[in-house]
C-alpha cells in the first residue's frame, strides 16, 4: 500500500488495485473462491475430460458422413450419412422436388423481411418494412401456389419448412393480437373487457393438443357442409390464438409495471388514447415484457412439434418416421440429436436477439 | 401590488361551482367554490390528505368530479371527450414525480405533444422546445434521456415540456416535494420567472417563501374543504381560522 497523502481537494483518481481485475482475479472469484468451490471446479473439469473426448470421437472422428445404407456406417461412430440421405425430407417434407425452389425463394424473402423488422439499421428501412408487411401474403402464395403458380396441398408441407411456417406465422400474428387482448382486458367498456377476459382464460385453460384436435376434426362440424377449410390454415389459426392468449398476459404484466404517472402525463399533454398508447405506454410496456414475449415465442416455436398428433410431420415427426425405416434401424440418437440441434439453434438465436434488444432499448432510466 | 394585478384582469379563467367528489364512500372534496382570473397566481396549501392535489387534478380531469360544475376557459368539463381534450390542450401540468417519458430524449419529451396534438411541423416544434429548454436553463441536455439528469433538471424539463404546448394555465402539483434540498431552489426560480410573465398558475406547494413572493391568493384546505382564501400578506400575518393558524404554526415553527 502506498502511504502517499494528498491535500484535501487534490486527491487524484487512482487505478484499482491489480488483484481486483484481470483473468487471475476472475478465476479466483468465480472458480476457486472457497475450498468447496475449488473441489467442485476440479471435479467438473475431470468429468468434462471424461465426456468430451469420447463424444467428440463419436460425432466426428469415428463418424460416417457419407453412405447409402446402415451397412456403410462404422459401428463405433455416429451414422450421420443417414441424416445426409434424409436431409431434403427434413427440410422440405413431402414438398414436390421440382417446386422446392419456391420454398427456397420464400425462405430468402423471409430472411429479408425478418432483417427489416429485427434490424433498424438496414438501408431504406421504410420500404423494407412495407415489404415485410406484405410478406405473409407473398410467402403464402409462394408456398401454397394458386394465382399462376401450381398449387401445392398443405398436407405435403413438412419438416423444417413446416416448423418455420407455423413458428413465423404464430410469432407474427400473436404479438399484435396479444397486445389488443391486453389493452382490451383493461378497457372501460364491459363488453370488450369481458370478451377479452373470457377468451384469454378459455384458451389458457385448454391444452394446445385439444385445440389442435378441435382444429383437425371438430371445426368441420361447425362449418357449413361442403366448405373446405385447409387443415394447415386451421392449425395456424389455433396456434396463433393459443400464443396470443399467453402473449396478452405477458403484455398486461408490462402494462401494469408502468407507473400511473406515465398515462397521466400523456393525458395532461392532451394526447388521445391511441397516441398515448402508441408513443408512451406500449413502447415502455413492451420493452419491459421482452423476456416474457420471447419466452412465449420460444414456447410457441417448440409447441409446433405437437402438430404430429394431427398427422402433420415437422422435423421431429419426420425423425420419428425415419427411425422406423428398416434400412436404417437403430439410429434414434443421431436423428434426435439432429432435431435437437436444429431447435436449439433457432431458440438460442431468439434468446440472444432478445438480450440484444433489451440492451439497445435501455435508456438508463433503471437506476 | 398583487391585488392590483388580480383586479386589473377580471376575465374568469377557471370557475369551480359547488363541486363535490367521492372516492367510493369517502367524501374527498366538499362543496368547492373557486374562481381564478386570468393571470392570477394561486398557491394551495394544507395538510396531506386534505384534497388539494385531487382538486387541481379535477381541473384537467385526471380526476372526475361527481357533482357541481368546472368551467375552464369557457369549456365545461363533462364526460364529453372533446371537451376534456380541449381543456387539456390549454392546461399544462407539472407533477410531483416529474413523469417524464424515460424512453424518449428530453427534446422528444418536449416535442411529442406539440407535433401530434397541436399538429406543429417537427422543425418548428423543435425550435420551440429549444427555446423553452433555454428558458429553464438546460438546452445542453436536449439529447440526453431523463434518467441521465438530476431530479431538479428533470423537473425543469417537465416544466418546459408543459410550456411547449403554450398553455394558458399551468397547474403545479407539489413540484418540489420529491427533490433534494439543493435542487428545490433551481425549480422555484424557474417557477418565479414563469409567474413574472403573467401566465395563470395554480400551485400546490408547501414552499411558503414561494407563496409569499408570487401568490396573489393563498388557499388553505383541510379535510376536503377550502377553509380560508386570502392574499398572502393577510394569510400569513393574520390568519382567520384556528385550523389555519395551527397549520401555519406547524410549518413555519422551525
Amino acid at each position: 500500500m502506498t502511504e502517499q497523502t494528498y491535500a484535501p481537494g487534490t486527491h487524484p483518481d487512482l487505478p484499482p488495485p491489480s488483484d481486483t481485475i484481470g483473468l487471475i482475479h476472475w478465476l479466483k472469484t468465480n472458480l476457486f473462491s472457497s475450498p468447496v468451490n475449488s473441489v467442485v471446479t476440479l471435479v467438473a473439469i475431470y468429468l468434462l475430460y471424461l465426456a468430451l473426448p469420447s463424444a467428440f470421437n463419436w460425432l466426428f472422428i469415428d463418424a460416417t458422413y457419407v453412405g447409402e445404407t446402415r451397412k456403410d456406417c462404422a459401428q463405433e461412430g455416429a451414422c450421420m450419412a443417414f441424416i445426409g440421405e434424409r436431409f431434403n425430407l427434413f427440410v422440405y417434407g413431402f414438398y414436390p422436388a421440382e417446386l422446392r425452389w419456391r420454398v427456397n425463394l420464400a425462405a430468402i424473402l423471409l430472411a429479408v423481411a425478418g432483417a427489416a423488422v429485427l434490424w433498424d439499421k438496414i438501408p431504406a428501412r421504410k420500404h423494407m418494412l412495407k415489404f415485410a408487411l406484405a410478406y405473409p401474403l407473398i410467402g403464402a402464395w409462394l408456398l401454397s401456389g394458386g394465382f399462376g403458380l401450381e398449387s401445392v396441398g398443405t398436407h405435403l408441407f413438412g419438416g423444417l419448412m413446416l416448423t418455420l411456417t407455423i413458428g413465423v406465422t404464430g410469432i407474427a400474428f400473436s404479438l399484435p393480437l396479444g397486445i389488443l387482448l391486453a389493452l382490451g382486458r383493461q378497457s372501460q367498456l364491459p363488453i370488450i373487457k369481458y370478451f377479452c377476459i373470457g377468451f384469454i382464460e378459455f384458451i389458457r385453460g385448454v391444452p394446445l393438443i385439444t385445440l389442435l384436435f378441435v382444429a383437425s376434426t371438430m371445426l368441420s362440424y361447425f362449418l357449413p357442409p361442403g366448405t373446405t377449410f385447409d387443415l394447415l390454415l386451421r392449425v395456424l389459426i389455433m396456434v396463433t390464438l393459443f400464443a396470443s392468449a399467453y402473449m396478452a398476459e405477458v403484455v398486461r404484466g408490462g402494462l401494469q409495471a408502468l407507473p400511473k404517472g406515465q398515462l397521466e402525463a400523456a393525458d395532461s399533454l392532451g394526447l388521445n388514447y391511441g397516441q398515448a398508447m402508441r408513443f408512451i405506454i406500449l413502447p415502455q410496456a413492451l420493452k419491459i415484457s421482452i423476456p416474457g414475449i420471447v419466452n412465449t415465442f420460444i414456447g410457441l416455436y417448440k409447441d409446433s412439434t405437437l402438430v404430429i398428433v394431427i398427422g402433420l410431420l415437422d422435423p421431429l415427426g419426420i425423425g420419428r418416421a425415419s427411425v422406423a425405416d428398416s434400412a436404417w434401424l437403430g439410429l434414434s440418437t443421431e436423428v434426435y440429436l439432429f432435431v435437437a440441434v436444429f431447435f436449439f439453434i433457432s431458440c438460442f438465436g431468439m434468446a440472444r436477439y432478445s438480450l440484444y434488444l433489451e440492451n439497445k432499448l435501455n435508456t438508463g432510466h433503471k437506476r | 401590488m398583487s391585488e392590483a394585478q388580480s383586479n386589473s384582469t377580471t376575465e374568469k379563467c377557471i370557475e369551480i361551482r359547488n363541486m363535490n367528489k367521492w372516492y367510493g364512500d369517502f367524501h374527498v372534496l366538499k362543496n368547492i367554490n373557486l374562481e381564478v382570473h386570468k393571470g392570477e397566481k394561486i398557491v394551495i396549501c394544507g395538510p396531506s390528505g386534505s384534497g388539494k392535489s385531487t382538486m387541481i387534478r379535477c381541473i384537467n380531469r385526471l380526476e372526475e368530479h361527481q357533482q357541481g360544475d368546472i368551467i375552464v376557459d369557457g369549456t365545461e368539463l363533462t364526460n364529453d371527450l372533446k371537451n376534456i381534450d380541449a381543456v387539456r390542450r390549454e392546461v399544462g401540468m407539472v407533477f410531483q414525480h416529474f413523469n417524464l417519458f424515460p424512453h424518449l430524449t428530453v427534446l422528444e419529451n418536449c416535442t411529442l405533444a406539440p407535433i401530434w396534438v397541436r399538429k406543429i411541423p417537427k422543425a418548428e416544434a423543435e425550435a420551440t422546445a429549444m427555446e423553452f429548454l433555454e428558458r429553464v436553463k438546460i438546452p445542453e441536455q436536449a439529447n440526453k434521456y431523463p434518467g441521465q439528469l438530476s431530479g431538479g433538471q428533470q423537473q425543469r424539463v417537465a416544466i418546459a415540456r408543459s410550456l411547449c404546448m403554450r398553455p394558458n394555465i399551468m397547474l403545479f402539483d407539489e413540484p418540489t416535494s420529491a427533490l433534494d434540498p439543493e435542487m428545490i431552489k433551481e425549480v422555484l426560480d424557474t417557477m418565479v420567472s414563469l409567474a413574472e410573465e403573467g401566465i395563470t398558475m395554480i400551485c400546490v406547494t408547501h414552499e411558503m417563501g414561494f407563496a409569499k413572493k408570487v401568490a396573489d391568493r393563498v388557499i388553505f384546505m383541510d379535510q376536503g374543504e377550502i377553509i380560508e382564501s386570502n392574499n398572502p400578506h393577510d394569510f400569513f400575518d393574520n390568519p382567520q381560522h384556528d385550523r389555519t393558524k395551527l397549520f401555519l404554526s406547524q410549518i413555519l415553527g422551525h
